[in-house]
């Protein structure tokens, strides 16, 4: 029967082109990274060249890029507070940064998973939500900043301080998202799954969850750098070790290369963390790029 | 037995029902008063009146999703306390879930039911077909027109082989060609099914089109006006003298309804002022 429904076959290059114009788009957008990025350290270059900048404040990207060798030895491999520096390699940079981004990814992790469920709590259970919910709208406006003493009065130094500020910097905000997220749910695909027979958990679990996981993505997505300028400050603020720490000892020390080389670290950590988080944000919740192509 | 029983039971039977909004406020708000009618297994009922009389509050009491304040309503003979796949629902936009393909929104109700992957794939294959969507099951709601996904929304209600199919306009976002090849659908959908159907519309032309019998409504608060039985032979003409008569007498029997709902209206504004 379905011999004269059957579409033609697609000529076999159809898929080939079609990677080929996403391997150029994506070379061009690199390209533009690439010239974003050397327009300012050509600027940057420029004003050490002319003598605008001072060298000993300001060292031109190329001092404190090319003094990498100098730096390296502050970069401990070690996870260890207070460190002045026993490393020497770029495993120890390496290292820092991973313990560095570790906090921050625990942070948002536990700060995701509670705030949902938090979120959801509120929205369901209404003496909870009563009682909860004026607490959490006062918290959400405090700065992250004002909760370092508390991190440290709970958890003094080392690991749980930094996971406890980058948790404490999105949770109030994902909650409130969470919030905003459950009441933009449209009723009627509440009333489909009510009406074919959905338990209260099933709604939940098949009609809530992934309506409001994409706005949640998003907002986690803003939250990320926020997320990034706090662990550098619990680091820095005497929690301990990481690449905060190294900031803070080379201010200490005067040491303008290294404040400039771990601020390019930083960069980068977070570039990366924001692709990943973008990557696995286009996998999960395929259908809301593609509802975008198409107008939707 | 009990079989034979339940098929002497009208399918949708309300006695007295009522509905008002704002129990305790000092502005209670009557949407409903007084209904009493049934839909026989089988039957295809049109509720018809003009916009805010009530018919779609009464859809979403029969579907279980609201509580009546008065009367009772029955399906099958057994009181109607909440939500049931017995009672299917289709709605004006077609609401399908935007995170599933057409083929897995379709079989939504089965994996409510924990039918197993491959059979309620399978399935979901076989109501596509049984709804024209053949080579749209990998699509996603987004790509398919206005039709085809309330197509889709219908095969998504049939799959739990409701014996009551309930609509709330569901054709009024569509273009008139369109609608009118709906409605062909939805005649087929309903004599391969059995199922009874009951559909909210406030089309005169629908409403004709469709049913075997047409309760008409009041403007605000809703009451049923009169019932209408539709006897023309399937399929139906609108160029047929006794489709025109039929359209006439029900244009006459809502006019009156829509200028006591437009002096009520004025009234109210006035009394605002």
């Amino acid at each position: 029967m379905g011999a004269s429904a059957k579409p033609p076959a697609k000529p076999p290059s159809a898929a080939g082109a079609r990677v080929m114009k996403n391997l150029r788009r994506q070379g061009v957008a690199a390209l533009w990274t690439l010239a974003s990025i050397g327009s300012i350290i050509g600027l940057w270059e420029l004003a050490a060249a002319m003598g605008w900048a001072d060298p000993l404040l300001m060292p031109a990207p190329h001092v404190f890029l090319g003094n990498w060798s100098e730096q390296l030895h502050f970069f401990d491999m070690a996870n260890t507070i207070g460190s002045s520096g026993e490393g020497g390699s770029w495993v120890g940079v390496l290292s820092v940064v991973l313990w560095t981004s570790m906090r921050v990814f625990v942070g948002l992790l536990l700060g995701f998973v509670l705030s949902l469920a938090v979120g959801v709590l509120i929205r369901y259970n209404t003496v909870f939500g009563k009682l909860s919910l004026p607490a959490v709208t006062m918290f959400a406006p405090i700065s992250p900043v004002a909760w370092l003493p508390v991190a440290v009065f709970l958890f003094g130094i080392g690991d749980k301080p930094a996971i406890f500020m980058v948790f404490i910097a999105i949770f109030f905000v994902m909650v409130i998202a969470t919030l905003a997220q459950i009441d933009e749910v449209p009723k009627s695909y509440i009333h489909v799954a009510r009406i074919m027979g959905a338990s209260k958990r099933q709604v939940f679990r098949t009609v809530i969850l992934p309506a409001i996981l994409p706005g949640l993505f998003v907002t986690l997505r803003i939250n990320l750098f926020a997320a990034w300028m706090v662990v550098l400050i619990a680091e820095a603020a005497g929690v301990g070790s990481g690449l905060g720490q190294i900031v803070m000892m080379a201010r200490n020390t005067f040491n303008a290369s290294l404040v400039f080389f771990t601020m390019t670290l930083i960069g980068l950590a977070g570039f990366v963390f924001d692709q990943a988080l973008g990557l696995m944000q286009r996998r999960m919740l395929w259908w809301i790029d593609a509802d975008k192509a198409n107008g939707k | 037995m009990t079989m034979k029983n339940q098929k002497d039971q009208p399918a949708i039977e309300c006695r007295g029902v009522g509905k008002t909004w704002n129990t305790d406020s000092a502005k209670p708000f009557v949407a409903l008063q007084d209904i009493n009618f049934e839909v026989q297994a089988g039957e295809f009922v049109v509720l018809l009146g003009p916009s805010g009389c009530g018919k779609s509050t009464l859809l979403y009491l029969l579907a279980g999703l609201e509580q009546a304040t008065h009367g009772t309503l029955l399906s099958e003979g057994q009181a109607i306390t909440g939500t049931s796949p017995q009672r299917g629902m289709i709605f004006q936009e077609a609401a399908l879930f935007p995170w599933l393909n057409i083929r897995d929104n379709v079989a939504y109700g089965l994996q409510l039911q924990g039918v197993a992957k491959a059979e309620r794939e399978q399935r979901g294959l076989d109501l596509l077909a049984r709804v024209g969507l053949n080579g749209f099951a990998l699509k996603r709601p987004s790509e398919l027109s206005g039709g085809m996904r309330q197509r889709a929304a219908m095969a998504r209600a049939l799959a739990l082989q409701p014996k009551v199919l309930m609509m709330d306009e569901p054709f009024a976002a569509l273009d008139i060609q369109t609608r009118a090849k709906m409605q062909n659908y939805l005649l087929d959908l309903w004599q391969q099914s059995g199922a009874s159907m009951l559909l909210v519309t406030h089309s005169i032309e629908e409403a004709i089109g469709l049913a075997d019998r047409i309760v008409v409504f009041t403007a605000r608060p809703g009451r049923i006006k009169t019932i209408v039985p539709v006897k023309l032979e399937r399929p139906r003409n609108p160029r047929d003298p006794a489709f025109h008569a039929l359209h006439d007498q029900l244009a006459e029997l809502l006019a009156d309804e829509v200028d006591r709902a437009f002096a009520e209206q004025e009234a109210a504004g006035a009394a605002a002022v």
